[in-house]
């Protein structure tokens, strides 16, 4: 009894979750240029608008360029940092990991306005390489929280008779390290793509009127005028995310990446 | 165990340690400084060392402000652990599987934009598409209507923006919980209801408190769901901010208000670090 009390309330819980995404999906669906539920007709023409609208065509490019960039960036200044904190640790290492995490942990509005300044005092206000460059600062600590756990996995042992067998710290990295921590490196670098993505207040505030994304883009409509592009465009999204962290699941232990110790299937 | 120093560690870190400091330390000194600074009217502003826009804290306008954004933050925070501990604590003990199925769920939910949260309720809390038609049909209502703007709609969709990160939050610490404990309980005869009260509640009493206030903290951050959920009396301090900066164009008032944001966070999540790790060194 107690089995069926918990399983309806967790499915309470995930219907709720559900709600809201199903509408959009149905809104998503609908043939006349209007937001109803349930859906008059049945049309995909509004996932069509996306690739041949320009606007739309125009912030998804964005977005895009966006995220890889970022993305990469993230990861690029997250491994050595990580590396380096795992090797050395001690006062500094912990601070280079807070130095790290920061950006996203505190209140995105406060991180956007200081980025806000900074690039209206070094004068890239308004382009989008600030935006790519605030949004790898601001997503460094996905791919350094996943690289860190990574490498915590990694035997010491292991380095070490790399070492005594005469391997130098590049050939340890090469062939030892780098392989063991690849799909940490890998989950990070797509944790920090989806939220790239999704990141309004900064990409809104660095170069909100210049290069637009698609959660600006999604803004603005909401504010003069819908249509059900913005439905289209946020099943989009929502399928990304579903797919991108269903492969991190698939290819990896989620529950760990998440911070579950005891989970071996009990 | 010994640690060898490598011969390239240093100039390993160097250049993103460099990063960082630049475009995220130097961004937080630029804004603190852009605080103390005049506005100019119709301009950006101009250095100089006034304290205006923090004594624009003491006016009633700031006090409305923060009364807003703290007990729609409080209440939100409240309802949200107040789900999302058991739900977290039946998620912990499911088979492996089926926990990572709805973890990638909480996760893609979690990653969602505040634009397209705020779009979707909107949405289903409308007149055209919403449940209005549901409950027009079934009978409740006589004629579909909106529940939105409103301050139920916008708790609704700050519990919901908040809802997948109390669960990662509160997730480790109960999925790492000792299982011997409440069955213990159970088999000196303590119902199910009563060993979750009795024993695990009291033992994960820090974590509740520490998930209490990280979700407080987080849904202080909202910035957009005020705008498209609520009225602009529930405006919040994060829209303000962007309002001051963006249309109003007083960067300095703006950054006084972030400063303020970003010490009463950072004072509140050091709170749980340091109560966190006083935990741990207890267990240890």
């Amino acid at each position: 009894m107690i089995v069926w009390l918990q399983r309806g309330f967790v499915g309470a819980v995930l219907v709720f979750l559900a709600s809201p995404l199903l509408v959009v999906v149905g809104v998503s669906v609908n043939r006349p240029k209007r937001l109803l539920f349930p859906p008059e007709g049945f049309s995909l023409q509004w996932y069509g608008e996306i690739f041949t609208h320009d606007g739309w065509t125009n912030a998804l490019l964005n977005s895009a360029a966006i995220a890889v960039v970022a993305g990469t960036l993230a990861v690029a200044i997250a491994l050595p940092l990580a590396l380096y904190i795992r090797q050395r640790g001690g006062f500094l290492g912990r601070a280079l990991f807070a130095l790290g995490i920061a950006p996203f942990m505190l209140p995105p509005v406060v991180s956007a306005l200081g980025f806000m300044v900074f690039w209206i005092a070094a004068g890239f206000h308004g382009h989008i390489l600030a935006t790519m460059v605030s949004h790898a600062v601001f997503l460094v600590a996905l791919p350094l929280v996943t690289i860190s756990l990574g490498l915590e996995t990694i035997d010491r042992t292991l380095v070490e008779a790399a070492r005594t067998m005469g391997a130098d710290s590049r050939t340890v990295f090469r062939t030892i390290t780098f392989p063991l921590v690849r799909p940490y490196v890998i989950s990070g670098f797509a944790f920090a793509i989806v939220l790239s993505l999704n990141e309004y207040i900064i990409a809104y505030m660095v170069a909100g009127f210049t290069a637009e994304t698609l959660p600006i883009k999604i803004f603005n409509s909401l504010r003069y005028g819908y249509t059900p592009v913005m439905a289209s465009v946020a099943v989009l999204f929502v399928m990304t995310a579903v797919a991108v962290f269903g492969a991190v699941a698939w290819f990896g232990n989620l529950p760990r990446l998440l911070g579950a110790y005891r989970s071996e299937g009990r | 165990m010994t640690r060898r120093r490598s011969d390239n560690s240093w100039h390993l870190v160097l250049l993103p340690a460099a990063t960082l400091t630049v475009f995220f330390v130097i961004p937080f000194t630029i804004m603190l400084a852009v605080s103390f600074f005049q506005r100019i009217e119709g301009g950006f502003f101009e250095p100089a060392f006034v304290l205006s826009n923090y004594v624009r804290f003491l006016t009633p306008f700031f006090g409305k402000i923060l009364a807003t954004s703290v007990g729609l933050s409080a209440t939100a925070a409240t309802i949200v652990v107040a789900v999302a501990f058991p739900f977290a604590y039946v998620l912990s003990r499911m088979p492996r599987r089926r926990q990572t199925t709805i973890l990638v769920f909480i996760l893609s939910v979690l990653s969602l934009s505040e634009v397209i949260v705020g779009f979707a309720w909107s949405t289903l809390l409308s007149r055209t598409a919403g449940i209005g038609n549901l409950f027009h049909w079934v009978g409740i209502a006589e004629s579909p209507r909106a529940y939105t703007p409103g301050l139920a709609s916008l708790l609704l969709g700050l519990a919901y923006l908040a809802f997948p990160y109390a669960v990662l939050v509160i997730y480790p610490a109960v999925s790492r919980l000792d299982p011997e404990l409440p069955e213990a309980a159970r088999t000196s005869g303590a119902s199910p209801l009563r060993a979750f009260t009795s024993v695990t509640l009291p033992i994960m009493r820090r974590t509740i408190a520490g998930a209490l206030i990280l979700v407080f903290v987080f849904t202080l951050g909202a910035y957009l769901l005020p705008q498209v959920l609520g009225r602009p009396r529930h405006w919040t301090l994060p829209v303000h901010i962007t309002d001051q900066a963006i249309f109003q164009s007083n960067i300095p008032f703006a950054a006084a208000m972030a400063m303020f944001l970003l010490l009463v966070s950072l004072a509140l999540v050091g709170l749980v670090l340091v109560v966190d790790s006083r935990r741990r060194g207890d267990q240890s």
